[in-house]
């Protein structure tokens, strides 16, 4: 039995102007055919515009437990928002 | 049904007292629609059951390009030629999107292949039936692609995330390869009367292994509750299965084709279809591993693998190589 090649995660920009996005994964040997192979899997029919692979072993992910220290505190700062403020509605354009 | 019997590991669905706390709150969180991702805490049979069912699902994909592939240097025309190469290339595809899906709950690629190559995975059993004429290419687009489609557009919604995005992927692709296979077998009813019998009889033979790809009837189908529950099915095969057959009748008068079914009948009552008997027997010899092609599809896969193993040896090797001449430098 043969062991998995090393997994790359796959992100592709779909058009310019935009970012990349997580499409899925592929293996390969090296970042060489992850480029090919993400190429052939993800982006048959033109909807690539750039491609990054990146070693899935690299990738630094918060866990979900972490969750409400990490985007709680920003739950409760209703100051950071626009519609906080009251202008009078004779003021226009803001 | 391209994952036709997913063992769940419980019979009927356990959310009831013995539920512990947290398998509680999972339950509550797919309830209310919120999608699972890899990293949360899920049921361990929940987590079986959608690599069983996920790569069953993969494997049908990977299976699925032999029957074609047989077609592909004796399609009738360029046009022919370059279509089928592109759907088989999908399929390819399909089954690479799923494999890392199935990934993300910590299956490793190689031991899903093992578990295909040593038979001990199933995948779906119409890519057990053979391609006997180039009016089969025609059939399997319309009917086993469209059957494909029926179950794959409900997973797009299903309570797993990568697995959902997955389904997207492939059901925006599949499209096309069910209106080639209409448009090819509509070529052949408008031709000669050779090429019109050749069209009935694709018909003829695929009609009811397509049923059967909805997998076993709602009573014989234990896992399913269980299932529709964690919404990693959305519909029960019955359902499908009639939808998938209100659809394609009136596909098939258009073509001029007959059902080849004596007791298939419009059912005003129920504003449905109604058919005759399937063929249980033939639909369990099949899963069972004894249907016409089993062997013969199971015996390509393996030897395209080992034939392949000297290209992924050297590729291995040369990336070695390459990284310690790096780390050298």
């Amino acid at each position: 039995m043969s062991k998995d090649w090393p997994l790359w995660e796959v992100f592709i920009r779909s058009k310019h102007g935009l970012s990349h996005k997580h499409v899925g994964s592929i293996h390969a040997t090296d970042a060489e055919m992850a480029m090919n192979n993400a190429r052939d899997v993800y982006t048959r029919r033109n909807e690539g515009a750039s491609i990054w692979v990146v070693p899935s072993a690299q990738i630094v992910s918060s866990a979900p437990g972490d969750k409400e220290m990490l985007f709680d505190p920003s739950n409760d700062k209703v100051y950071r928002h626009p519609t906080f403020y009251e202008v009078p509605s004779d003021v226009e354009n803001m | 049904m391209y994952s036709q019997f997913v063992d769940t590991g419980a019979q009927g669905k356990s959310t009831g007292q013995d539920a512990s706390e947290q398998e509680r709150a999972f339950q509550a969180r797919i309830d209310e629609g919120i999608s699972i991702e890899p990293k949360d805490w899920m049921p361990e049979k929940y987590r079986k059951t959608l690599v069983r069912q996920i790569s069953q699902h993969a494997h049908s994909e990977i299976v699925g390009m032999l029957p074609e592939g047989n077609w592909i240097t004796r399609a009738p025309s360029l046009r022919r030629k370059l279509i089928l190469l592109a759907k088989v290339q999908d399929e390819a595809g399909h089954g690479l999107y799923l494999y890392s899906a199935a990934e993300t709950l910590g299956a490793s690629r190689d031991e899903l292949l093992d578990a295909l190559h040593e038979g001990r995975a199933k995948y779906s059993s119409i890519f057990n039936y053979p391609t006997l004429t180039w009016a089969d290419i025609g059939a399997i687009g319309w009917l086993v692609d469209g059957a494909a489609i029926m179950n794959q557009v409900p997973l797009c919604r299903c309570s797993y995330g990568p697995y959902a995005r997955a389904m997207v992927r492939v059901c925006k692709e599949e499209s096309f390869h069910q209106r080639q296979g209409y448009e090819l077998l509509l070529e052949m009813v408008n031709g000669t009367d050779d090429q019109k019998a050749m069209a009935q009889d694709a018909l003829n033979r695929w009609w009811w292994p397509s049923l059967m790809m909805f997998g076993p009837a709602d009573g014989d189908s234990i896992h399913t509750q269980q299932s529709m529950a964690w919404k990693i099915k959305r519909h029960t095969n019955d359902e499908l299965r009639q939808r998938f057959i209100d659809q394609t009748v009136p596909q098939a008068h258009y073509l001029g084709l007959e059902i080849p079914d004596p007791d298939l009948r419009w059912n005003e009552e129920t504003g449905h279809y109604d058919i005759g008997e399937i063929n249980w027997d033939e639909f369990w010899n099949v899963v069972n591993g004894n249907g016409p092609c089993n062997r013969e599809r199971l015996a390509a896969r393996r030897k395209a693998y080992e034939d392949g193993a000297w290209v992924r040896e050297a590729a291995q090797a040369y990336a070695d190589k390459q990284q310690q001449r790096r780390a050298a430098a």
